[in-house]
């Protein structure tokens, strides 16, 4: 996500592109059509939770097609990933759970662990197979006692990153907190030392270098949701 | 073609002035227009979609292309953003889908796609491609689709289905496996669906340049076009039969 993002902020800037000659409208009443575009990618979202199949999952892998290492994927350059302290580093939990003592690293490595090897699909268009490790996301918020019921899994990131989850993907299957890829701890870029991993959602939604999770019922916009992107993303 | 489905040369010459008033009553009157209103709607707001569809597509394509040689320029392109372009797209969708069904199930139940598009025998094919490399094509029948029209309305209309298809197995992907598995990977369906679009362009090219060549064409989509009656079975207009001869 990160590179063309850049890109298109400063081109952006340059081209109207044909939404302007489609609208016959000048940027002043962009906010406008953005108005009625993000009306429609809400609908979107709910047509997205209505067709969701909770068990159904999605295809898997052999260990012989993991891409190794990952593909980076951020709205910053590979360079500037600022490293997390996993020493210090605590997982915070925040919201409707019961029991809201942080996790150290070493705690959650202590959970079992579920590979998924599974299709990375990035919203520009390209994707790869990765093999990714990890306590389950849904066995984790039953362990610490999270409501099921709430309508949202909300993740709070390193450098105010937010992301944020329908409770239905939160507890499918084949979704985890990744702390390994390909049976080694993930690395700095990757989102060490824990981050989402889902087969149900783009890439963009697996949240990075997660530092607290909340259990709500408010929706929040994302970080990327704030910049137009679709917030279900379900895939 | 049976005789019955040959429409009066009487009809053709009734011309597109005298038509004017028939929407007003379209249920009653026996004699139809060539392109009824809500087709023509259809069509509109397909052209329409067509182009949010087309020009977003270009847009999100340009930010992973499929191929290092082709990126659509800006000015082409819906969307000053990557997400702006998905916007418009998924906007886009809705139109061009909820139409399209509409349209499909509007021609089977009239029986237009019957009357219109069927039958297409090889032999007409041929007749008509070789008239058409001889520059040689009558398109001034509006009423009768020749065998090259028939095929590029039945192909697009396809294709369209195809590109639903597609559609949906890059949007779910997981959600839809079943159906994507039918296709191949990821980049597969992309790869598809991307010459989905290649062959919608190559037909848009055709369709506008005939529709501007023949502009009455062009305009029995905006009025309606001559008047089509259940008058008595009459000859086959002179390009038709000039093909049928060669049975």
């Amino acid at each position: 996500m990160g590179d063309f993002d850049r890109r298109e902020v400063l081109r952006g800037a340059l081209s109207l592109g044909a939404l302007t000659l489609l609208t016959g409208c000048d940027v002043s009443e962009e906010d406008y059509v953005q108005k009625g575009l993000r009306a429609v990618s809400s609908w979107n979202d709910a047509v997205q939770g209505t067709i969701f199949r909770p068990d159904h999952l999605a295809p898997t892998f052999s260990p012989a097609e993991v891409v190794k290492p990952p593909r980076f994927n951020a709205y910053f350059d590979i360079e500037d990933v600022k490293p997390i302290d996993g020493a210090t580093w605590k997982l915070e939990l925040v919201g409707l759970v019961n029991d809201k003592r942080p996790w150290t690293a070493q705690q959650i490595y202590q959970l079992p662990e579920q590979e998924l090897i599974i299709r990375h699909i990035c919203v520009e268009g390209w994707d790869y197979i990765g093999q990714w490790s990890g306590p389950n996301l849904r066995a984790f918020l039953t362990r610490v006692g999270a409501d099921l019921t709430a309508k949202y899994v909300y993740f709070i990131c390193n450098d105010d990153f937010t992301e944020s989850i329908d409770m239905a993907s939160a507890l499918h299957p084949q979704t985890i907190l990744a702390t390994k890829y390909a049976g080694q701890f993930i690395t700095d870029p990757f989102g060490y030392p824990l981050r989402l991993r889902t087969a149900v959602k783009l890439g963009y939604k697996n949240a990075k270098w997660i530092k607290a999770i909340e259990i709500t019922n408010t929706f929040r916009e994302t970080f990327w949701s704030k910049q137009g992107e679709n917030w279900f993303a379900g895939i | 073609m049976s005789e019955q489905e040959q429409p009066s040369p009487a009809g053709l010459r009734a011309g597109v002035g005298e038509s004017a008033p028939l929407w007003l009553s379209p249920r009653t009157s026996s004699p139809r227009q060539l392109h009824p209103l809500p087709l023509r709607i259809m069509h509109w707001i397909n052209a329409l979609a067509i182009f949010i569809m087309v020009g977003s597509g270009w847009r999100i394509y340009n930010d992973d292309v499929l191929f290092g040689w082709l990126h659509f320029p800006d000015f082409l392109v819906i969307g000053k953003w990557a997400q702006y372009g998905l916007q418009w797209h998924f906007l886009g969708m809705w139109i061009f889908a909820v139409n399209g069904l509409v349209y499909v199930s509007y021609g089977i139940v009239t029986g237009r796609f019957r009357q219109k598009l069927f039958p297409i025998s090889p032999r007409q094919v041929l007749a008509t491609v070789g008239d058409a490399l001889r520059l040689r094509l009558r398109h001034e029948d509006l009423m009768v689709y020749n065998a090259v029209q028939k095929i590029l309305y039945l192909g697009v209309m396809l294709v369209g289905v195809l590109m639903v298809i597609t559609g949906l197995c890059l949007w779910k992907p997981v959600q839809f496996s079943e159906l994507a598995d039918l296709f191949g990977d990821f980049q597969t369906i992309r790869l598809i669906h991307f010459l989905g679009m290649s062959a919608i362009m190559v037909f848009v090219l055709i369709h506008v340049t005939l529709a501007l060549l023949v502009p009455q064409s062009l305009l029995a989509m905006l009025t309606g076009g001559p008047t089509v009656g259940d008058m008595p079975a009459a000859e086959p207009p002179v390009a038709e039969s000039a093909a049928e001869t060669t049975h």
